[in-house]
């Protein structure tokens, strides 16, 4: 019975991964660049809702908080791809990854700052509330989580599928320059991607800050998401939710199974390595290679 | 005479789409052989295929007696393959000099402790690859560029650039993925010039895909038509560009699609009587 | 402006172009070697210690710059890889080895151990390689707190003394020697960088930056070349990390955060990636940076009795200048250095946008 637990609260953690890392991948594959920044992203988004929502701070409603912190954080992503991305075309991807692993540690200083860098925990209608069931204790929240990263996942899946925008930036990142000449306004795409993935960030920011407690440094979580981005293979968003849900699930479970010091901590990154090693794409690869 | 390269019922899919089914071909030592075809015919799939860049499903690629499939794409330029790209490759925050003298990296004798200390053997080598890429430079009038940055460069030069790098490597077997495509008249003459030398005076083979008929007739010995990744004809410039097949995989003749697949297909078959008569 | 006539092909192989510039570096070595001398004369070394330290950057900033600036990959756990020179070095000193081979040793050992971490992603797209040196990094402090019983992990580590044939350097009791030995491994290490750079190996790491696909046309293998180039800087991180415990004296599993991996990279970034001068600019400017910072701060307070003392406000105000570098000066200090010299050369010829790259499309590296 214990072991349900474990896992549900596995799999919740593994949904908040795997949110992070489809904010990844999203921007990825749109983009060919990497946001390292995304886990701060997700901590920013946290804050911004904790900060309307807790009575030490604003202490507005919660369901008001969610759409507009959803709101702040798209338009804090598409203002980062706007504002600061763009002016970057030509420099080379190393550059835009030390940029955003620079603002990662802006975003945190400026948490830090605002919202003092104690541990904080969202306060949401469900918190604390739980399902026993013949021993069973199924916490609410962490229901929430895996409800909500389904229905997540379903409408972004309708949206690229079925909606103009949505092929559209598919086309956008399939191939820059025959979308250009059909039309597309790519980079405006672009910075609308970057914008969807502040939205999905701020989710999981929700989603873990209601779970437990976040600080600013809980931005390093993006670094376990990557992981997942990773073992999902990169460009593949049901490969990242698939590897997120891997990390949260190992992690547990290797914690109650290997008795060492530090074992949960390096569990996801071992997984990491041995994808890398024996089937390097990710679970789900995609060609890498460039034509020529 | 055996055949320098030979590529005997190659197929390469991708996902569903076959790019290249069941073509064979042989270039003969010393000759200049030109593969050509309209877009999305197969052609740059078949130098990706040489270069080891793909590996085909089916079929066999040999090189002077060695299985090229046996190899990554690393080891193909030391059996004495190089290539140039359609898209021209270059190292673009490198001189002109500094590209032609990574195209002497098969030739590189040091390893990296002997580079790290610059020993008299290292230093030596240097001076060694310096005077072979100067005689590519004098040979393709590159010497305004020496010390240009490849960034700064029009594009005509690069293209010559990439052919030199190509060079520097001395090669067997020359691949040029549309040498002349993008250039001017007066360029493009003066690609054919160092083509016909290169096979001539250095006696490297050559295979190249081009789409100007006008370069192709001039330079190459033998043509081979692709069209739908299939072979269509086989022969002289003359032959092939009289070749039905070739005429209505070009032009197309019923207007409707499914009658040139027939022909495609006929054209197959027809290229294999060619074939046998050529031997 | 300068026209050299090159009269022999070792015109262009040799280390200097032109006796201008084989003078103005001798007067530059001439005037380090002097340095302690002033220093000694004054007698106060503190200003001699804080050279030093931008000199021990400068080690691992020159293996960076070779790994970021001429091979294109990006390492976010350079610190990890001076955190395992460092403490190699100090358990091979305890263990008995001498100095000279114990140093060596240490610079190996980190070379090794980190191409045998990275050889797995190295055959994959460079943000591998970023991913997997930051799970590095991060996880750097948990080893060495695993590892207590050899590495003493949260109580620390004491660095043993210096000790060449009997000679003992000790950075406190001796600065000015202990400067010596760090000049000796920068000079074999701008030695070592140089090179490589204009050897086969240099150019086989530009190619694979440049273009992964052309650099295997031409026989370069990938994953070799990239191994090499991450061998030479973890190596040179491991020397620097085995002085930097020479001159802390004492490291502990905080020493070797995430934060130093940062403000590595960007010391390259401000230096100007791809020029051996940036890892000593950059270095120079991280050396100042907490010295301007410092004095900044006793200045408000006794000036206008503000104290600040905000956790992060350092590593935030390292990253502000980080981002502002990338966006308007993206080839650091030295690139600004030689738009400089250009337009005083060139005057009144110089175009604004005579060093700026060109606006491309994405180059995709996926086929469909």
């Amino acid at each position: 019975m214990e072991l349900v637990q474990l896992l549900l609260s596995g799999l919740a953690n593994g949904c908040v991964y795997g949110l992070i890392a489809l904010g990844f991948v999203l921007i990825y594959k749109a983009t060919e660049a990497v946001n390292f920044a995304q886990g701060d992203f997700m901590m920013i988004g946290a804050f911004i809702c904790l900060g309307l929502t807790n009575t030490d701070f604003m202490a507005w409603s919660f369901w008001l908080a969610v759409p507009i912190t959803l709101i702040i954080m798209g338009v804090l992503g598409y203002l980062f791809d706007w504002g600061v991305l763009r002016q970057m075309s030509g420099q080379s991807q190393v550059s835009i990854v030390i940029l955003t692993i620079a603002l990662g540690f802006i975003l945190r200083f400026a948490a830090g700052t605002i919202w003092s860098h104690e541990p904080q925990s969202l306060e949401t209608p469900f918190a604390g509330q739980d399902i026993r069931s013949g021993g069973v204790v199924l916490g609410i929240d962490e229901i929430a989580i895996i409800v909500v990263t389904m229905v997540l996942t379903l409408l972004l899946y309708l949206f690229f599928s079925r909606t103009k925008l949505g092929v559209a930036m598919q086309a956008a990142s399939q191939n820059q320059l025959a979308a250009y000449y059909m039309g597309i306004p790519v980079k405006r795409m672009q910075s609308l991607v970057w914008g969807l993935s502040g939205v999905v960030a701020a989710v999981a920011g929700i989603l873990f800050a209601s779970k437990g407690a976040i600080d600013p440094s809980a931005g390093l979580l993006g670094i376990k998401a990557f992981a997942a981005a990773a073992i999902g293979g990169f460009g593949s968003l049901p490969g990242a939710l698939l590897g997120g849900l891997i990390v949260g699930l190992v992690e547990p479970l290797s914690a109650r199974y290997f008795d060492a010091p530090g074992v949960s901590q390096m569990a996801p990154y071992a997984i990491l390595i041995a994808v890398l090693i024996f089937r390097p794409g990710g679970l789900f690869s995609q060609t890498q290679k460039k034509k020529v | 005479m055996s055949a320098l390269l030979s590529i005997v019922n190659a197929t390469q899919r991708f996902g569903g789409v076959v790019a290249v089914k069941n073509v064979s071909l042989d270039v003969q030592e010393g000759e200049v052989f030109a593969l050509v075809g309209p877009n999305g015919a197969g052609k740059s799939t078949l130098f990706n295929l040489i270069s080891r860049f793909y590996t085909p499903a089916e079929g066999s690629i040999t090189f002077d007696g060695h299985n090229l499939l046996a190899l990554t794409p690393d080891k193909v330029p030391s059996l004495g393959i190089a290539r140039t790209f359609q898209n021209i490759e270059l190292f673009e925050q490198a001189t002109v000099l500094q590209n032609l003298l990574v195209g002497r990296h098969r030739h590189r004798s040091g390893n990296m402790l002997s580079d790290l200390l610059f020993t008299p053997s290292t230093r030596r080598g240097e001076v060694a690859h310096r005077e072979a890429v100067e005689e590519v430079i004098d040979f393709l009038d590159l010497q305004a560029f020496r010390d240009k940055m490849i960034a700064g460069l029009p594009y005509g030069v690069r293209k010559v650039v990439e052919l030199g790098r190509a060079l520097a490597t001395k090669p067997k077997l020359l691949l040029l993925d549309e040498p002349a495509s993008g250039l001017s008249v007066e360029e493009t003459q003066d690609m054919a010039f160092w083509i016909e030398d290169i096979q001539k005076q250095m006696g490297i083979t050559v295979l190249m895909v081009e789409h100007d008929m006008g370069l192709v007739s001039a330079v190459s010995s033998r043509v081979l038509a692709l069209a739908e990744g299939q072979e269509l004809a086989t022969g002289t410039p003359a032959e092939v560009q009289s070749h039905p097949a070739v005429i209505e995989a070009y032009l197309g003749t019923s207007g409707i699609q499914k009658g040139g697949q027939k022909g495609g297909q006929k054209g197959g078959q027809k290229a294999q009587n060619d074939k046998g008569a050529a031997a | 402006m300068r026209f050299v006539f090159k009269t022999s092909y070792d015109a262009d192989i040799r280390l200097y172009k032109h006796g201008a510039q084989l003078f103005w570096y001798t007067l530059l070595l001439v005037i380090m070697l002097c340095v302690p001398l002033y220093f000694e004369w004054t007698g106060d070394a503190y200003l001699l210690g804080e050279i030093t330290a931008v000199l021990i950057f400068a080690i691992v900033g020159m293996g960076l710059m070779m790994l970021t600036g001429q091979t294109g990959l990006a390492s976010l756990g350079h610190a990890a890889f001076m955190a395992i020179g460092c403490y190699a070095n100090i358990l091979l000193l305890q263990a008995g080895v001498p100095w000279l081979i114990a140093f060596p040793m240490a610079g190996l050992i980190a070379g090794v151990v980190g191409t045998l971490i990275a050889l797995p992603v190295l055959r994959l797209h460079g943000v591998y390689l970023a991913l997997a040196t930051l799970a590095m990094s991060i996880l750097t402090g948990d080893f060495i707190v695993l590892f207590e019983e050899y590495t003493g992990g949260v109580s620390g580590i004491t660095a043993p003394d210096i000790s060449i044939f009997g000679y003992e350097i000790n950075k406190y009791a001796n600065p000015y020697a202990f400067y010596y030995v760090v000049l000796a491994v920068v000079i074999l290490g701008v030695f070592a960088h140089q090179n490589i750079l204009r050897s086969p190996t240099g150019r086989s790491f530009a190619a694979v930056r440049d273009s992964e696909i052309s650099a295997q046309a031409m026989g370069i293998n990938l994953t070799r070349t990239k191994a090499k180039s991450f061998f030479f800087s973890c190596t040179m991180a491991g020397l620097a990390g085995a002085l930097f415990g020479h001159s802390a004296g004492y490291v502990t599993h905080e020493t070797f955060d995430i934060v130093m991996s940062i403000t590595l990279l960007l010391m390259i970034v401000i230096g100007g990636l791809g020029f051996l001068h940036g890892a000593f600019l950059g270095a120079i400017v991280v050396g100042l940076i907490p010295v301007i910072i410092a004095n900044g701060r006793s200045l408000l307070s006794t000036s206008m009795g503000i104290n600040i003392n905000i956790p992060g406000l350092e590593s935030a105000l390292f990253a502000a200048i980080l981002i502002g570098f990338i966006l308007f000066e993206p080839m650091g200090l030295y690139g600004r250095w030689l738009k400089i010299r250009t337009y005083f050369e060139l005057f009144p010829f110089y175009r604004k946008d005579m060093f700026k790259r060109q606006k491309s499309y994405l180059k995709t590296e996926r086929v469909q």
